[in-house]
């Protein structure tokens, strides 16, 4: 037996680490489909308990729409339950295509293709389209599966500081005597609830000639006047070379991602891409999903707007209430309590109070930046938000952090 | 060599750092966390078009960047 005692021994002392740095995470178990209402077993063994959940990231509401759940079984019941291959061998159905055109009109771009996730599609992309005699500039923040990917790729990698578009230039002067360049970022951020300057990007990067790829999975089909994504909000669709994003969020909340946007860097990934060539492909049932989710959001905005006003309703509550939020105008509402033990015991309370949701703190967010991260759905009605906002007031009166300023919050409980 | 790490000095501030964290000639850079392996390349290229050199990719080591002093020395180097 190779798992010795000793074996185990160590793995035990690194999991002990965890725990005593409170940096354990501990799965809860939800017994209902993932909507505004769900049923939580928590902790492990307790008896059910019926919550309102503001922590999904089901921003439109789809996870388990009729409409779409209906979708996915018609989906099941003509094309099957999975493929049993990746696209190139005989993983690829009509649905398989039509999906890849839908999101090519709605995302307004050239061509896209699918994959097992947005993970895979980060993970997949830098190296299929660039090399040695390249260099990527990312945003600071960018996610930690676009980092995976920087790191899988040979092209030279350098970095600005989040959002700071003259940084970016002098960045982009450094690196002129480069192939390619590639600018990479997040088009919503997910800890913050801010958005890229896509405008300011896309000029920079015409400037330089360089590539702009966005990260829109906290943004693809809300943010914009009909919900296309940043490039929308900021004016510039047609002009990014690479979006990538999610299914498994507002898109429908199941799983998949993709590549959209120029077709020859398409094409590469269809020949490069590692995730694309060596991973299943997407599921028949959540692509006919998918679709379902699409055709719904290119009838009528009627769920991205029912968003936009209840993201309004309830970044204005909780600034009435005396809460520190970070500013914005995107679904993702950070709570800022600064530090980590007041953002769990925060948590904590309002799960008793009936609300769900979760507390982020260094290594994820920077130290002394702890906070409650809330995502507002279209799923939402406004008694929900209410009562959340209720129970806000409720627990910020017990810690006595209505109405204070950052400052007196960390005097009182510290960075 | 004053000049240039004061150079040095004011380009690593600039660059990485985000509050008011102290930086000497002698602070470690890396391996005090300021500078992450990932942000080293800026500094390797703004090194080389500054003082217009090569620094071969096998001594920009982490070690050889570690702080403004052991910096200078590389450059130094090749300076010549
Ligand atoms: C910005 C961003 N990109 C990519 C992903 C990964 O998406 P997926 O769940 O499809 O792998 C996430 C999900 O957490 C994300 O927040």
């Amino acid at each position: 037996m190779a798992f010795t005692e000793k074996t185990r021994g160590i793995y035990a002392d690194i999991l002990t680490g965890l725990k005593t740095a409170g940096l354990f995470k501990q799965e809860r178990f939800i017994h209902s489909a993932q909507a505004a209402d769900i049923e939580v077993e928590f902790p492990t063994g307790a008896p059910l308990k019926k919550v309102i959940n503001i922590c999904a990231n089901n921003y439109l509401g789809m996870s388990s729409h009729p409409e779409v759940v209906k979708a996915a079984h018609a989906g099941l019941d003509s094309h099957g339950y999975g493929m049993s291959s990746v696209r190139f061998i005989c993983g690829t159905q009509d649905i398989h295509r039509t999906l890849e055109s839908m999101v090519t009109k709605f995302l307004g771009t050239e061509d896209t293709i699918l994959f097992p996730s947005c993970m895979d599609a980060n993970g997949g992309v830098f190296e299929a389209v660039l090399t040695k005699d390249d260099v990527m500039i990312s945003d600071r923040l960018v996610h930690a599966s676009i980092i995976d990917g920087i790191r899988l790729c040979s092209a030279m990698h350098d970095t600005f500081k989040h959002s700071d578009m003259e940084h970016l230039e002098e960045k982009l002067q450094l690196h002129n005597d480069k192939r390619l360049k590639m600018v990479i970022t997040d088009g919503v951020f997910s800890m913050d609830g801010d958005t890229a300057k896509l405008d300011a990007m896309v000029e920079l990067c015409e400037k330089y000639n360089a590539l702009l790829f966005v990260d829109d999975s906290h943004a693809s089909g809300f943010i914009g006047k009909t919900g296309r994504g940043t490039h929308e909000k900021y004016g510039v669709m047609g002009k990014i070379d690479i979006i990538t994003t999610t299914f498994g969020k507002g898109l429908g909340g199941a799983s998949g991602g993709c590549v959209s946007g120029r077709r020859e860097l398409v094409e590469m990934c269809r020949q490069k891409a590692r995730p694309y060539l060596f991973s299943n492909t997407i599921a028949p049932p959540v692509v006919a999903g998918v679709i379902k989710v699409l055709e719904i959001l290119s009838a009528s905005t009627d769920r991205r707007d029912k968003l936009e006003h209840n993201t309004e309703f309830w970044r204005k509550g909780l600034i009435d209430a005396g809460l520190i939020i970070k500013a914005g105008d995107t679904p993702i509402v950070p709570v800022m309590l600064f530090n980590a033990k007041l953002a769990q015991d925060v948590s904590r309370d309002l799960y008793e109070e009936g609300i769900y949701a979760i507390g982020f703190f260094f290594p994820v967010v920077s130290q002394g930046q702890a906070r409650i991260r809330t995502q507002i759905s279209a799923g939402h009605e406004i008694h929900h938000l209410e009562k959340a906002l209720d129970a806000f007031k409720k627990v910020g009166r017990k810690y006595d952090i209505l109405g204070k300023s950052k400052q007196e919050i960390i005097e009182r409980y510290g960075m | 060599m004053d000049e240039m790490k004061d150079v040095i000095k004011n380009y690593v501030i600039k660059e990485y750092v985000e509050d008011d964290t102290d930086v000497t000639y002698d602070t470690p850079l890396i391996s005090g966390g300021i500078v992450d392996s990932f942000s080293m390349v800026s500094l390797k290229r703004f090194l080389e078009n500054k003082y217009q050199i090569a620094i071969p990719d096998d001594k920009a080591t982490p070690e050889a960047f570690d702080s403004v002093n052991k910096i200078c020395l590389l450059v130094n180097e090749y300076l010549k």
